[in-house]
């Protein structure tokens, strides 16, 4: 496989992406809309004139695991979008007729589907944390963000969370003709992630650096498994013969 | 062709056997066939045939369950071949699958970046071929905004991007308009004026005679292989048509006797299948005349491809 060729298919990717308003609004917008209405939320229920509110680090935490749950969801959409999108354009036979290989051609497709979504997350958490930061310096003494835990969600957790929603959008495009059906199964995944945040609510497990560690561990299982199930998925064979 | 451009010649396509099964479906059944260099080679036949089966696994798309296939020097199924011949081949489905929110411009630019051209290449290539299809002034313009002939156009061109040895088309004119379908055929002419080894997949019958060195009929097998001349003569031979003032049972009960092939009767006028015309012609003009009968006309016609084709599909097992 060379280095180049899936960055190249990749920049094609964006390059469509770019030209589609709707998408790239939905990719763009949906962080920074959240990182304004985290901050406000900040400013109105956790800051106050009398301090911080006592679960303020709960409050806070919750936030950031925010952007981790849409670093689930958004992916999966663009991935749905540039597989599904070939299927009804009909592109991908001569794109597979080509001397790329099958992992080129997937390795392209991930990387425009990870890296815009995940470069807004990480914009729009930044915003967010910067405001916080802000908003809670004169109370705290000291900055709130960065810290372990923020970093743990939003250079391990985010990241592997958006490898989880792209592999599981190849799988889910090969069975699907339609990018709303794909979507649609797309945004199941962020029922995992959503569980992990009720429990820690609820007070059944700690909202710490070391439980979102452990739940990054599983998720570096389930993305290597992923991995095997959507490589042999996107295979020139299985797309022309089994696709729907 | 002197003998020396006939061994100059060499095999581009290469089959033998080459099988292809879906379950306990054979799609491709025991292909065996050449396509010379700088031929251009019909696949006739109707849907469900075997012929973007045959075309996917020549362009190792799809596996072969059996058999042997070559394309130029490279063996069809061995990994390490696969991607050596996608880079000789250039291919055109049945369905356009350009980029429609890609110019003109774009989808031949990023094609022939897949084909690992260089930057100075691509520009060459993309600005010749957008200018012979007449689509220069348009390479700015959205593929999406294209007519049917045009985006066709495009597709082809798309394959031709990294000038290949072999370029496989798939039904190029399907769903297209007269005008349209003229203006690809056109094209087709062109490269086959540049030598360039074709493999064209029709149903189209008029097209395949225009525009074929030879053709191969398949139905799920290969039932035949020829030029469009062989084949209009050996399946079917020639027809005379008799053209009577008015056509009696004397006269079929004589024209009985004689034994011959397919009588049909159309009003006044009789139609039977001749192998030697010049021969049998003179017996039954003499069997309508001695029952009495009279000849306005005798015509010999013979066979289209049409006949061949319909024969050949429709006898398959």
């Amino acid at each position: 496989m060379s280095t180049w060729m899936p960055w190249k298919i990749a920049q094609k990717e964006m390059k469509v992406l770019r030209r589609k308003k709707s998408v790239i609004s939905y990719i763009i917008a949906l962080p920074l809309i959240l990182s304004v209405l985290f901050s406000l939320v900040v400013q109105n229920d956790i800051v106050s004139s009398s301090g911080l509110s006592p679960d303020y680090q709960l409050g806070l935490d919750s936030l950031t695991y925010f952007f981790v749950v849409f670093a689930a969801i958004l992916p999966a959409s663009i991935a749905a979008y540039s597989i599904v999108g070939e299927k009804i354009e009909k592109s991908l036979e001569p794109l597979l007729s080509t001397p790329t290989t099958d992992g080129e051609i997937l390795l392209g497709k991930s990387i425009a589907a990870f890296l815009p979504p995940m470069l807004a997350i990480w914009a729009g958490a930044s915003i967010y944390m910067a405001a916080t930061d802000y908003l809670t310096y004169g109370l705290l003494s000291h900055l709130y963000f960065p810290n372990l835990t923020s970093g743990v969600m939003l250079f391990l957790l985010a990241p592997l969370a958006g490898i989880f929603s792209v592999e599981l959008a190849v799988i889910v495009s090969s069975r699907v003709s339609d990018v709303r059906g794909a979507n649609q199964a797309g945004g199941l995944l962020f029922i995992p992630f959503m569980a992990v945040f009720l429990s820690a609510v609820e007070g059944t497990i700690p909202f710490d650096a070391e439980t979102l560690l452990i739940f990054s561990g599983i998720v570096l299982v389930a993305d290597v498994a992923l991995f095997f199930v959507s490589t042999s998925t996107f295979r020139r064979e299985e797309i022309l013969t089994k696709w729907k | 062709m002197t003998e020396k451009e006939e061994e100059a010649r060499l095999d581009m396509i290469e089959t033998e056997n080459l099988t292809r099964k879906f379950g306990d479906l054979t799609a491709v059944d025991n292909l065996t066939l050449r396509v010379d260099e700088g031929e251009v080679f019909g696949f006739l036949g109707p849907n469900g045939a075997g012929k973007t089966t045959t075309v996917r696994m020549l362009c190792c798309l799809i596996s072969k369950t059996s058999g042997s296939a070559r394309v130029g020097e490279f063996d069809v199924g061995k990994e390490e071949d696969a991607l050596k011949i996608r880079r000789i081949v250039g291919f055109v489905p049945d369905n356009v699958g350009l980029y429609d929110s890609l110019t003109a411009y774009e989808n031949l630019d990023y094609y022939g970046t897949l084909y690992r051209r260089t930057d100075s290449q691509r520009k060459e290539s993309n600005e010749y071929f957008l200018k012979m299809l007449g689509l220069w002034e348009k390479r700015d313009t959205m593929a999406g905004t294209f007519s049917k002939g045009m985006k066709q156009k495009l597709a082809i061109a798309r394959a031709l991007v990294h000038d290949p040895e072999v370029i496989f088309m798939d039904e190029p004119t399907a769903n297209l308009d007269p005008e349209a379908s003229k203006g690809v055929r056109e094209f087709i002419l062109e490269l086959k004026r540049e030598k360039k080894t074709i493999f064209l997949n029709t149903h189209n019958l008029d097209e395949a005679e225009r525009v074929c060195d030879r053709i191969g009929i398949m139905n799920t097998k290969l039932m035949a292989v020829g030029t469009p001349e062989e084949l209009e003569r050996s399946v079917r031979g020639r027809r005379t048509e008799i053209q009577l003032r008015q056509v009696t049972d004397a006269i079929l009960d004589s024209l009985k006797k004689l034994k011959l092939r397919n009588l049909v009767r159309e009003g006044n006028k009789l139609t039977v299948d001749v192998v030697n015309p010049e021969e049998e012609n003179p017996d039954m003009v003499s069997a309508i005349v001695g029952a009495g009968g009279r000849v306005e006309s005798v015509t010999v016609a013979g066979s289209t491809l049409e006949d061949a084709y319909l024969k050949l599909v429709r006898d398959a097992p």
